[in-house]
């Protein structure tokens, strides 16, 4: 081979290298964001219907209620301006408590309810997930609501 | 008066980091022995002074000084006294703290093993971990003392999160430091390197051991955490593509990438610049990863509000050292040349190969993380990039990394002829494919992910065999031991490495393709089937722990009626801070486990115990071999820096340095 060649071929393997990692990348990146919204954004009807989304707030008190005979729980997700009912089958992780925040992810269905698939909460007793406190920030904010008794240890 | 000492020291040890980053190099920079023999006796004195530190720390934890902030948040009486001294880097302060003793650390074995380094260039090394050093004295002593008194003391301590209390707290920070802090070794020759005007092969040798071993100190460290994160939570995954995970992965990536590059560098004195790059690369995602995991942007990038000076004082470290070196390469690294000429099948265009995947893999990685930091500190919106994201990108641009694997190393530097390597490569490419196809029958159902992740690591085995083999036939020493002696640790390191790939990619098609998963509700004395064995609930009993009250459960597994096992998961309430915690019972074995853990009581009454439970049971085939073939991995390197060659090539290649010729010796 002719240096030159040889430089071409290494351009062009590398070109196309760098092409399909990009595609990959891209074609991933698209299908895989998952974005995240607050209960009052869900009543807005601003959430998707037939994607995966998160969403994030606290669970609210007395809310939880178990299906007898069976792993599903219902319980609401409320930002303290308004509240998701959502539906989850399986295991809650331990640091999930009515009063406290949670994150969870799964799809809005016809009904109204959220059904995740998955329940997050890598967080201590002292931490709420910054999803979860955005929620309740943004709500504060775009509300004029006067008596929100949050527990104000969850903002350390 | 034991936490004002250790204040003190690190007050000291920042002077003598300062003296250690400016003089050694001003002497470099002016030919003056005495300024540059300062380096070595301040880089060990400032280790000593960072390690009474540390060690004042530790005392306190241990002789609970509630007094002390730092102790008063993240430690109690309650808690056993080695997980009292584990708690020492259990907080942000603390684990910054360890950042810098181990940096300290690597700076003294660097002053031990360099009696053959030219006195310009260890004084250059030593001066530039010592400026990494001041950087870090000075956030530590500014933002983040982590001897900070508490008035009044507290009566008790808040405790450490229960999810620290494990045994994986003791070993896993302190190793995946040793393998972060490990790059700053070749970043500071890199940089070294590059302020002397001298890179050539002699750079490369000398970084290559530290690197190896900074490497094989990663690898230990991610496979620690990720076992760790697959029996302690309760989930049974080993990589969740979090965060805090790609912020360790990502400099392992590049050492990766740059280990083979430095191989290119020292045999043939190509891909020079490139690996300059990587070295600098390696050390800030390094830095990068610490400051993502350690400063709470991850949880929020508004954790940063809450204490700016820590977060400016970050961004600015991180632009100095980043900006700093990399405008330093595009300074100097311009005047280096490209090195010798090389066909496209040859072990060099096999290594770039390797550097070009490994290298898109890194920015694939990096774009997951940190995109969804960006658009939330822009504020424009909040999004959350998944596991399906990693995995899309990831394992399709890992695949032909491990294909090239196999060839590689039976390739010759420069050129190899494309016929002889079809010949030899020809049964290897036989058993992969009749493996790939027989092996996923065996174990019960066929598949074609399965079939080629078998495949690819098969194909690691066979050509391995086939390399081991060319490699004792050509040998021309008489019996077996006598020709496996001949070829060098380096050698058998690499080999072991690669085999450690092959061991981890069966594990991770394995569990892939044929783990099972199933959450139950079970009462007592109820049983339920799955992947061929039973698994009955006898209920869960209360007692006491040394720090925490637990409720064990008890369940048995029967194959085919007969009992093989009781497994007792746990769940743990922690008495300090009232948190629960889910221990999983995992029967570990050469061919998978079987791992059960609890939920919560979900009968009519949720507060009794006695009802029915929810039971989390998988049965995860091969996936210790996960684990396995990351320690075989680093196992590797550290076979491979035991190599002679190491240390008696320093002898020659210094005094050669010294004596102006220039050569290259060539390959082993």
């Amino acid at each position: 081979m002719k240096p030159r060649t040889r430089r071409f071929a290494w351009i062009a393997a590398g070109v196309a290298i760098l092409g399909v990692a990009a595609a990959l990348v891209l074609s991933a990146f698209q299908s895989n964001l998952v974005f995240f919204f607050t209960p009052s954004q869900i009543a807005a009807n601003e959430a998707p219907q037939g994607r995966p989304f998160r969403v994030g707030g606290m669970v609210e008190a007395g809310s939880l209620v178990r299906t007898p005979d069976s792993l599903t729980v219902r319980f609401r997700v409320t930002d303290t301006a308004k509240t998701i009912p959502v539906s989850f089958t399986g295991l809650l992780p331990d640091l999930f408590k009515e009063g406290k925040g949670a994150v969870a992810q799964g799809m809005l269905g016809p009904d109204g309810v959220f059904y995740a698939s998955e329940v997050l909460a890598k967080h201590d007793e002292n931490y709420m997930p910054p999803q979860a406190k955005d929620a309740i920030d943004q709500a504060r904010k775009g509300t004029t609501m006067k008596s929100l008794h949050q527990d104000s240890k969850a903002d350390r | 008066m034991i936490p004002e000492l250790g204040h003190f020291a690190l007050i000291v040890a920042l002077l003598t980091a300062i003296v250690q980053g400016t003089l050694p190099m001003l002497g470099a920079a002016m030919r003056e022995p005495r300024l540059m023999a300062l380096a070595r006796p301040a880089a060990r004195a400032q280790f000593l002074l960072v390690a009474l530190a540390f060690g004042c720390l530790a005392w306190s934890f241990v002789a609970n000084d509630f007094s002390v902030q730092n102790v008063a948040t993240n430690s109690n009486s309650e808690l056993p006294l080695h997980y009292r001294v584990a708690a020492t880097w259990g907080s942000h302060e603390g684990s910054l703290l360890l950042w810098t003793l181990m940096l300290g650390g690597w700076s003294f074995a660097v002053t031990l093993f360099s009696r053959n380094l030219p006195a310009p260039m260890l004084a250059r090394v030593i001066s530039v971990m010592g400026l990494v050093s001041v950087g870090f004295l000075l956030f530590l002593l500014f933002t983040s003392n982590p001897f900070e008194r508490l008035v009044p003391a507290a009566a008790e301590g808040r405790d450490l999160n229960p999810l620290l209390q494990d045994p994986g707290m003791v070993f896993h920070p302190p190793l995946l430091y040793m393998g972060y802090v490990g790059f700053s070794v070749a970043f500071s020759f890199a940089i070294a390197a590059l302020l002397g005007g001298r890179l050539d092969a002699t750079w490369a040798r000398w970084s290559r051991p530290w690197t190896t071993v900074a490497w094989s100190f990663l690898t230990v460290g991610i496979a620690l955490g990720s076992a760790w994160a697959y029996y302690t939570l309760g989930w049974g995954g080993w990589w969740f593509w979090d965060p805090v995970e790609n912020a360790s992965f990502m400099p392992w990536l590049t050492g990766t990438a740059l280990i083979h590059s430095l191989a290119v560098t020292e045999k043939r004195g190509a891909f020079k610049s490139w690996t300059v790059l990587l070295a600098i690369v390696a050390f800030s995602l390094s830095l990068l990863g610490t400051f993502l995991v350690r400063s709470g942007v991850l949880t929020s990038v508004h954790a940063f509000a809450t204490d700016p000076a820590r977060g400016v004082f970050i961004l600015v470290f991180l632009a100095i050292v980043i900006g700093g070196s990399l405008a330093l390469f595009a300074w100097r690294a311009g005047k280096v040349g490209l090195g010798g000429a090389f066909d496209l099948v040859s072990r060099e265009s096999m290594l770039l190969a390797n550097n070009v995947l490994l290298v898109v893999a890194l920015a694939s990685v990096l774009l997951g993380t940190l995109y969804p930091l960006f658009l939330d500190a822009l504020n424009l919106g909040k999004i959350s990039v998944g596991p399906p994201y990693f995995d899309t990108v990831f394992y399709p641009l890992m695949a032909p990394a491990a294909f090239l694997m196999g060839v590689g190393p039976l390739t010759r530097w420069t050129r190899t002829p494309l016929p002889e390597l079809a010949t030899r490569l020809r049964w290897a490419l036989g058993v992969a494919i009749v493996t790939a196809l027989i092996v996923p029958f065996l174990l019960g159902r066929w598949s074609l992910l399965v079939a080629f992740g078998l495949f690819l690591a098969f194909w690691i085995f066979a050509t391995t065999v086939v390399n081991l083999r060319q490699r004792l036939s050509s040998s021309p020493r008489h019996g077996l031991l006598a020709k496996l002696r001949a070829n060098s640790p380096s050698y058998y390191g690499m080999i072991l490495a690669h085999l450690g790939i092959g061991v981890f990619v069966v594990g991770v098609t394995l569990v892939k393709g044929y783990e099972v998963e199933k959450d139950v509700r079970l009462d007592t004395g109820e049983s339920v089937a799955l992947g061929g064995y039973d698994f009955k609930f006898l209920g869960v009993t209360p007692g006491p722990g040394p720090n925490y009250r637990a409720l064990t459960g008890s369940v048995e597994v029967r194959k085919d009626g007969r009992l093989i096992e009781t497994l007792a998961p746990e769940k743990r309430i922690y008495n300090a801070s009232g948190q629960t915690m889910t221990i999983a019972a995992i029967d570990t074995g050469f061919f998978g486990d079987r791992y059960v853990s609890l939920g919560e009581p979900v009968g009519t009454d949720p507060t009794k115990i006695d009802g029915a439970w929810g039971v989390r049971i998988y049965l995860k085939p091969f996936v210790d071999w996960i684990w396995m073939g990351a320690f075989l991995m680093a196992l590797g390197g550290f076979i491979a820096v035991s190599d002679r060659r190491y240390r008696l090539a320093l002898k020659t290649r210094a005094a050669r340095v010294f004596g102006g010729a220039v050569g290259n010796v060539g390959a082993d």
